[in-house]
């Protein structure tokens, strides 16, 4: 189902929770709505349930108006956070109340039942009861109860929250696997940015009820609108005083201008280890950290505390060394707009042609 | 707000740390001592049991059955005995229907009104205890002013032909006044605990309010609903006070159980206020052992909730 939502605002009292919203989602995306918490991510989704109304903006469905169609009306699958089983029901009833709702006849209901027992995997527990059930299982069925009315849009409010951390990595791609499958546009909300980036075809950025930036995890990572999105996707960090960096001095500095450095961009290493010792400047190890697979190493450049990974094959570093420091290159943020800036002595200023 | 639940709980744990303590004597303490003072306690808390509870009851049984079986029965059986079980069966089945359906409606509106605002909400909530702190008699005295024969709106139903004070309407609205939070009080903190979410995945699902509120909502507060109906039976079978201004206690036409009996103490006839007491006493213990039945239900539907929350993994 083709989404598009303009100018959508709500408030809660004196509180904006979502501010101008507008975005356009085509038919059969994964999307991920992703942002701090009450950042206003659940606030968009409620609105698009019909479980909240907006206090101005449209949302339409396939082209036709939405915003006073009720949410029983609406077609949607919602998962909702804690799943919001209804105890007192077993499985199968769970699964098949929408169905019962539309009348649909006894005999059509055990046999999509048993579709979607079958396809979300929970064959031998349609007796049970809710409670009887692990977190994994009652988020399976959350989602069979979802699509068995069989939806146009599948709406899912932080799916993974309340499951553990080994079991929600199975289940994420679990989950992106299911809805390729059946084909449905989803959209699903989440403050955990590798589950984002892991699931999503697309995702939406959101911080303090506006859209920061939308577009694919990789183009997101590789060109950040906002110094937001570029600190909340990935890692990075913030620099006071980056044109004193070498291969970075040419760079003048805006009045507003925020400069912002990822980890990947950075190469530490022994004298002889880095590539470019012409490009690169001198650091002292700060502090080492373990990561399990490689190590994360903090270096002192002039004052600023960088920090990079090395990989775990390379000899151990010690605090308190010297190292190279070879950094590839920067985010740069204006008021108004972004940009990378390489460093310039990575270029040799006197090329030999032969 | 009071939390059954909570209180239900912390109790259970007390009780469960002060047996664990009990059954592990500390090392280095007198045994003869502490079991001594045990003893003491125990047989004094019996006494306190015997003189207040069982004393009053055998009292009782002996008073109804003075002059033998015969006794006892012509004096339930007498016209007025008769009339009076009647008239408080009949308040007991109006007051318990009525105050089901708004208790449960008023809770809904306490807990999932968000159109009402939170601050008026605040209001209404505090304002539904008042017959709590307000003595029956002075609430049965507030009908009687507000709506007695002198007044202008009793004025008015009186000249519609319909009575109010001194005749049964006032009766059942004196009683409704005494049980209105009882069954407030036990539908709330149930729709506090299931929360919003399960209607709204039902809405989502296609269902409206009503079939929502009987498919969704209604399971989980069957059982408080069902304390509450017990806990307003035994309250207005007993209510004595309110009624009692509101009625006029007019034998043979206003009179209620418990009216007859204060009027049979009134008349030293012993023998006969016994015999009704016993009647009222035996179905208190009926209605007790119910709601023991219907504790125990919602209990174990409130941990079910609980564990349903925090999901086994």
């Amino acid at each position: 189902m083709h989404i598009e939502v303009r100018q959508l605002n709500k408030w809660f009292g004196s509180y904006h929770a979502v501010q101008d919203v507008g975005f356009s989602i085509e038919a059969g995306q994964l999307i991920g709505l992703i942002g701090p918490s009450g950042g206003g991510k659940t606030s968009v989704l409620r609105m698009l349930a019909g479980l909240e109304q907006p206090d101005s903006g449209e949302i339409s469905f396939q082209g036709k108006l939405m915003n006073d169609v009720p949410p029983q009306q609406r077609g949607i699958g919602f998962v909702f956070q804690h799943y919001a089983l209804f105890k007192h029901m077993s499985v199968f009833d769970n699964i098949a109340f929408g169905l019962t709702i539309q009348k649909w006849p006894k005999a059509r209901i055990r046999e999509r039942v048993a579709e979607l027992v079958e396809l979300t995997g929970l064959s031998g527990v349609e007796r049970r009861y809710p409670h009887q059930l692990s977190g994994g299982q009652r988020q399976r069925v959350a989602f069979a109860r979802a699509l068995a009315p069989e939806p146009q849009l599948l709406l899912l409010d932080e799916p993974f929250a309340a499951i553990d951390a080994k079991i929600r990595k199975e289940l994420r791609s679990w989950l992106k696997e299911l809805i390729e499958r059946v084909g449905i546009t989803s959209i699903f909300v989440t403050h955990d940015q590798d589950e984002a980036i892991e699931v999503a075809d697309e995702i939406m950025i959101i911080n303090q009820g506006r859209v920061e930036q939308m577009g694919t995890p990789w183009d997101i990572y590789k060109t950040p609108e906002t110094p937001f999105v570029a600190e909340f996707i990935g890692e990075s960090t913030l620099l006071s005083n980056a044109h004193t960096l070498k291969g970075f001095e040419s760079m003048k500095p805006g009045e507003e201008s925020k400069a912002l450095i990822r980890p990947e961009y950075i190469e530490v290493g022994r004298e002889g280890e880095v590539r470019l010792p012409s490009a690169s400047v001198q650091g002292k190890v700060k502090a080492l950290h373990f990561r399990g697979s490689e190590w994360m190493v903090e270096v002192d450049v002039g004052g600023m505390r960088l920090k990079t990974y090395r990989s775990l094959e390379s000899p151990v570093l010690h605090i308190g060394e010297r190292v190279q420091v070879l950094i590839h290159r920067i985010y740069l943020f204006d008021k108004d707009r972004s940009w990378m800036q390489e460093n310039a002595l990575k270029e040799d200023p006197l090329p030999v042609l032969i | 707000m009071t939390d059954p639940f909570s209180t239900i709980s912390s109790y259970n744990d007390a009780s469960r740390y002060a047996s664990a303590r009990g059954s592990r004597t500390p090392p280095g303490s007198v045994p003869g001592a502490r079991q001594k003072q045990s003893i003491i306690l125990i047989v004094l808390t019996y006494l306190i049991f015997f003189a207040l509870l069982i004393a009053p009851l055998l009292q009782m049984i002996a008073g109804a059955f003075e002059h033998g079986l015969h006794s006892f029965i012509s004096a339930l059986t007498r016209p007025a005995a008769i009339h009076a079980m009647a008239m408080t069966g009949a308040v007991v089945v109006i007051v318990t229907a009525i105050n089901t359906i708004f208790g449960i409606l008023t809770a809904l509106v306490l807990v999932r009104g968000e159109w009402l605002g939170t601050k008026l909400r605040h209001v209404l909530n505090s304002l539904i205890d008042l017959p709590f702190a307000v003595s029956p008699i002075i609430g049965g005295f507030m009908i009687v002013l507000l709506l007695g024969p002198n007044t202008i709106m009793g004025a008015m139903f009186a000249w519609a032909g319909i009575d109010i004070v001194y005749a049964f309407p006032g009766m059942v609205l004196a009683t409704l006044f005494v049980t209105f939070p009882l069954m407030v009080r036990e539908v709330v903190p149930v729709l506090q605990e299931i929360g919003t979410q399960q209607e709204e995945a039902a809405s989502m699902l296609g269902s409206y309010d009503w079939t929502t509120f009987w498919r969704v909502t209604w399971p989980s507060i069957r059982w408080g609903v069902l304390y509450g109906v017990v806990l307003t039976i035994a309250r207005s079978l007993g209510e004595f006070g309110a009624v009692l201004v509101v009625s006029g206690n007019i034998m043979n036409k206003t009179q209620t159980a418990t009216t007859l009996v204060y009027q049979d103490v009134e008349n030293f006839n012993i023998a006969a206020a016994s015999s009704v007491a016993l009647v009222l006493a035996l179905i208190s213990v009926v209605l007790l052992l119910v709601m023991e039945w219907a504790k125990k239900h919602k209990e174990h539907k409130a941990h079910q909730a609980h564990n349903g929350q925090k999901g086994v993994h």
